[in-house]
């Protein structure tokens, strides 16, 4: 998990920031019509379409899904490297990657390309400037299905224009204490934005972990979208910040009580499900941006809730693990982390 | 009421389900009705149907007599609903009759104003550019903001000009 070794601004809230550019080749069926053999060209068109560039062929490989297990494949998932979509369509996809692990671009996907730009903490603009930089690139050998009405032609309309979705993942425990987000997620509902758990559609919001992302990509530009997209999650950062400092100086005690307990519980647990590990983590999370807890890493919390996942467990050991014994083995896995 | 399926809880959801043209009255219990669900209501393809469905009545009912479809995949406009996906990209020109007010329901907009790839040609891109900054104009007249106004009509014109060549 390289990509999540750095801090980014705003690191106290926001985890992540995404930007994924949908893009389709003109005169090819979109993936879910596509014959094995066109399937085959076309990755290899997009392959070669990176790996010819001279500036930027060097830090990236190629994984076909063929080629990749069931497990380690999910794990990619979990890691946010690649999109659960992109299991689908295991038999014709394949996917880049960049060294740094900042950018993954899969192919034949939903669409045909999805080139995402991934960055810890609020940088939406690099990723916007890295993806579009990229968008570039690809589209000098090949063309785009463009309509100049309808923007970029996706395989499902409610990508279509920019085909872009940007989206930040924020750790807002207080705002969930507070019971103030019901109400703020609903007023961003109304504002053409959404909001999801940590892996996206369909997911809970697991570990306070909120993504929020642009519902809309037809009407406004790149820019615009990111713009909007950016003063919210501002103004959702205020609010949690306030949120905090409210608690913390009204309840102190409770605060580090909450805290610690949850860390006692991390540090010697024996069995731990997926949401109990969330849960507590997110607490730790909390207790050491509030300065509560002053030695262990951000970065150590961040990654643990990824390794914590279910494909992260079971991929760490070789025999098939049962639910229970998959619990066993996180607790263990977060015990040798918090281990100072 | 009782839940007519389990036969033991309170009955709170009621609906009228039609199949084959019979009308049937079903009363069920929370964990019943969820049951009943065959994977999850609310998936995006789901309401996309659900969006198609609105239309006018006298579109469908041409749909149910003559499928149409799509000339390049095949694609035929009764699988794109109950997908929510087209098979490429000439399913847009296809369908578009009956796409744009979905467009419109799903964005809110039915007009692209964000990036315009290269190879699409440089003019067009000028045109989004001075569709932009009319609506600019529009608004600065209506801020009373003259010296603005006058720099973008200026612009616009410029321009104009450039793509007159």
């Amino acid at each position: 998990m390289k990509w999540l070794d750095h801090d980014g601004a705003d690191k106290d809230i926001v985890v992540s920031s995404r930007i994924r550019l949908a893009r389709n080749i003109k005169n090819i069926k979109f993936p879910q019509k596509l014959d094995a053999d066109s399937a085959k060209d076309l990755k290899s068109k997009i392959k070669n379409s990176i790996m010819g560039d001279e500036e930027i062929n060097n830090s990236y490989k190629y994984y076909d899904m063929k080629n990749i297990d069931p497990i380690k494949s999910r794990v990619l998932v979990e890691e946010h490297l690649i999109s659960p979509g992109l299991l689908e369509h295991k038999d014709i996809g394949g996917f880049l990657l960049r060294d740094d692990q900042n950018v993954t671009i899969m192919i034949n996907e939903e669409d045909h390309i999805r080139m995402q730009v991934i960055y810890p903490g609020l940088n939406l603009e690099a990723c916007w400037e890295e993806s579009n930089k990229l968008d570039d690139i690809i589209e000098i050998n090949t063309e785009y299905a463009f309509d100049e009405k309808l923007g970029y032609l996706t395989s499902c309309p409610t990508n279509i224009g920019t085909g872009m979705r940007a989206s930040v993942m924020l750790h807002l425990p207080s705002l969930v204490l507070t019971k103030q987000i019901n109400g703020i997620l609903q007023a961003v509902n109304q504002i053409g934005l959404t909001v999801r758990g940590l892996y996206g559609e369909g997911s809970n919001a697991m570990g306070n972990l909120f993504q929020i992302s642009n519902q809309t990509t037809l009407g406004e530009s790149e820019i615009e979208i990111i713009q909007k997209l950016k003063n919210i999650v501002k103004q959702l950062i205020t609010n949690e910040r306030h949120a905090r400092e409210k608690i913390y100086s009204t309840n102190k005690v409770k605060m580090e009580d909450k805290v610690y307990r949850s860390l006692g519980i991390l540090k010697n647990a024996r069995i731990i499900t997926s949401k109990e590990s969330m849960d507590l983590l997110s607490d730790i999370k909390l207790g050491i941006e509030m300065e509560i807890i002053d030695n262990i890493d951000r970065m150590i919390i961040n990654k643990l809730i990824i390794k914590t996942q279910p494909a992260n467990v079971q991929n760490k050991y070789d025999k098939n693990l049962s639910p229970e014994e998959r619990d066993i083995k996180r607790a263990e896995i977060i015990r040798k982390e918090l281990d100072i | 009421m009782i839940c007519e399926r389990c036969g033991h809880n309170p009955a709170n959801i009621h609906f009228t389900e039609i199949i084959n043209g019979n009308k049937k009255e079903v009363h069920l219990c929370d964990k019943c009705a969820q049951e009943k669900e065959v994977g999850s209501p609310f998936s995006i393809h789901h309401l996309l149907a659900g969006l198609l469905d609105n239309q006018i009545d006298g579109k469908m009912k041409i749909d149910y007599v003559e499928p149409k479809k799509c000339k390049v995949c095949g694609m035929t406009y009764g699988k794109f609903k109950e997908t929510g996906k087209f098979g490429c990209s000439e399913c847009y020109s296809s369908f578009q009759e009956r796409l744009n007010p979905l467009f419109k329901r799903i964005h809110g907009h039915d007009n692209h104003t964000g990036k315009i790839p290269s190879r699409a040609g440089k003019s067009m891109k000028i045109k989004k550019d001075i569709k932009k900054l009319k609506l600019d104009l529009e608004k600065a007249i209506e801020k009373e903001e003259f010296e603005r106004a006058a720099e973008l009509r200026d612009e616009i014109k410029n321009l104009k000009e450039s793509i007159k060549d």
